[in-house]
């Protein structure tokens, strides 16, 4: 398990230099002076020599990068354009808001998606199945970003149950709540479907094993031969999913913060980049990536701690 | 899809049992409600957008101020927009970004995969590595943050929204060649090749990738929504296919800013996109069944 840990740790670092490198690189390869791209063709030569003084521009692209990376290390990622302040602490105030509708949705998805596959894994053919069967598809077909419209659409401006934008007013739990339920709705709902399969085509596969025989012919009940011993194997493939699915959820919740106009760390990337305000945008790109990356790490070492096959495959 | 392996001196009773599984193939596929339900919406997506000038009853950018924001009543089914263009035709032109970025994106990235994950799985170790490196880093992206982050420094356009596109799926299609090709690697028939002295591209482009393209192309099938769901989501941010041009993306992020009192172009500015969807998942699905049973549990 250690050497696994090791190398697992190993990769997951060369992985984020590789994404700091490509970032770097890419902010490189446009042609064209960076601080004129970030202060507009009208700013003056003096805002323009001060502005590549304070990013480091006048240096080689070499240095560039190790100041890149010394700073993005020690957890500086420079100053908004604007308002001066630290990025971090850009980040910081909006991070909860991202962290909280993800997980929500994520987790509203997994509550829902896995009985769902467990019980039409269960009774295979029955009505319960095949309905999950055609409902899973369909929720996966639909782009996360048209839910949240339609779901804004019937469910606050049509219906008027939930309200449509914001996050609801600081401190007041309540508030703050109901703002979230249609975001989380419209971002976990392809996920059930996802899960709702996955965990079915896993479970059917493990249901016809030996030892799930064995422990029938031995008298179990079959909810404890479903739930302690096949689903236990069968949710292994299912958190290898969700964590590469992250990324897919990162981007829907974007789009659902956008849709819902809610603070988080999406809807910040996406008006700075309108605003042009570099700093903020990689600062942005590189947390959402970073926790990425973390998670897909976490549920690579939690397959790894709970299959012990895994281990040796790397 | 074999068809390099069916060798024309191979006796003619091995043939027949071939062609008699490719049949029991095919009739498979047909009798299957969701591969047909899938053929025939995918077949009205190429139609509709190959014919959508003839189709379209308007000019999709054709303004008629006083009919603006007018329900969808007869003659204009879908609507009409706050500059009183024509919702249908201007989804019918939609149709064409779609296809046109979904057959460049999707063939190119195939392309770049095929090679990249062939390379990986027939050359060196290290090689390998560094190609697999290489994939987790370009995977590591959520699409959307990464075309954020180009259209930050490039200004919209449809090629960022392709370039965008085109990187993001090469890591999966690289992977299943990369995979498939290890697999072949150490077959007789390729050890024979390179004992006889045949060039490393030769055996890669005439003796590998005819094998590794059938999953591939399965996998392609099942990357369009994937694609299309891309251009209409960045369309949508309004960092894609710019206005005036009709895009399913555009027509929704035009839709969303009149939501209130428009509310059928955001309604049926969807229905295209998750008819195309559906319908390529559901053939890609139905293609897996009949032709690779087992790459079904992976993904």
């Amino acid at each position: 398990m250690f050497t696994y840990l090791l190398k697992r740790l190993g990769l997951a670092a060369l992985v984020v230099m590789a994404v700091l490198l490509l970032l770097f690189s890419m902010l490189h390869m446009i042609p064209g002076n960076p601080a004129i791209l970030a202060l507009g063709t009208r700013a003056s030569p003096e805002a323009i020599a001060e502005y590549s003084a304070r990013m480091h521009l006048d240096k080689p692209v070499l240095t560039q990068f190790v100041y890149f990376l010394g700073n993005a290390v020690q957890g500086d990622l420079g100053q908004d354009v604007f308002s001066n302040r630290a990025v971090t602490s850009v980040i910081g105030e909006r991070i909860g808001f991202s962290l909280a509708l993800i997980c929500t949705g994520m987790g509203w998805a997994v509550l829902l998606g896995v009985p769902l596959g467990c019980l039409a894994a269960v009774r295979p053919g029955s009505w319960l199945d095949r309905v999950t069967g055609v409902f899973s598809v369909g929720m996966i077909a639909v782009p996360s970003f048209l839910v949240s419209i339609w779901a804004l659409l019937l469910f606050s401006l049509e219906l008027r149950w939930l309200p449509a934008i914001g996050a609801g007013e600081p401190g007041d739990l309540a508030d703050q709540l109901s703002h979230l339920v249609l975001p989380a709705f419209a971002i976990g709902l392809g996920w059930v479907g996802y899960l709702a399969r996955m965990v079915r085509a896993s479970m059917l596969e493990v249901m016809g094993e030996p030892y799930i025989r064995s422990a029938r012919a031995f008298g179990l009940k079959p909810r404890r031969v479903v739930l302690g011993y096949a689903l236990r194997v069968a949710i292994l493939p299912t958190i290898t999913l969700i964590g590469m699915g992250f990324g897919g959820l990162i981007s829907s919740a974007v789009f659902a913060e956008i849709i819902f106009a809610r603070p988080g760390v999406g809807k910040m990337i996406f008006d700075a980049v309108s605003d042009r305000n570099f700093p903020i945008v990689q600062g942005g790109v590189l947390v959402a990536t970073g926790f990425y990356i973390l998670v897909v790490l976490i549920s690579d070492l939690l397959i790894a701690w709970l299959d012990p096959r895994v281990r040796s495959s790397l | 899809m074999s068809a390099p392996l069916s060798d024309p001196a191979a006796p003619a009773e091995t043939r027949e049992s071939a062609s008699r599984e490719r049949r029991e193939k095919l009739w498979r596929f047909l009798s299957d409600w969701q591969a047909m339900v899938g053929l025939v919406l995918v077949v009205l997506f190429f139609a509709s957008a190959l014919f959508a000038p003839w189709l379209a009853p308007y000019d999709p950018n054709a303004m008629d101020i006083p009919a603006r924001m007018s329900g969808p009543t007869w003659p204009h089914i879908a609507g009409t927009d706050q500059l009183g263009r024509d919702t249908f035709s201007r989804i019918l032109h939609g149709g064409r970004v779609a296809l046109y970025i979904s057959a460049i994106g999707v063939s190119a990235s195939l392309s770049i995969g095929l090679v990249l994950g062939m390379i990986a799985g027939y050359g060196p170790r290290w090689l390998d590595n560094l190609m697999l490196l290489m994939f987790d880093a370009v995977r590591s992206f959520p699409a959307v943050i990464l075309a954020l982050a180009t259209v930050a420094l490039t200004g919209p356009s449809l090629t960022v929204v392709l370039a965008i596109v085109i990187l993001t799926t090469i890591p999966s299609y690289g992977r299943v060649a990369r995979t498939a090709t290890l697999a072949l690697r150490h077959t007789e028939f390729i050890l024979a090749e390179r004992s006889l002295g045949a060039s490393t591209p030769r055996i890669l482009f005439q003796h590998i990738m005819p094998n590794v393209i059938g999953p591939l192309l399965i996998l392609a099938a099942m990357e369009v929504p994937v694609v299309v769901s891309i251009e209409a989501g960045l369309s949508f941010l309004g960092i894609g296919v710019l206005p005036p041009q009709a895009s399913w993306g555009t027509i929704l992020n035009e839709g969303y800013l009149v939501i209130r009192d428009a509310p059928w172009m955001v309604i049926a500015g969807g229905i295209p996109l998750i008819l195309t969807t559906l319908g390529f998942t559901f053939l890609g699905e139905a293609l897996r069944d009949v032709f690779d049973p087992r790459m079904g549990r992976g993904r």
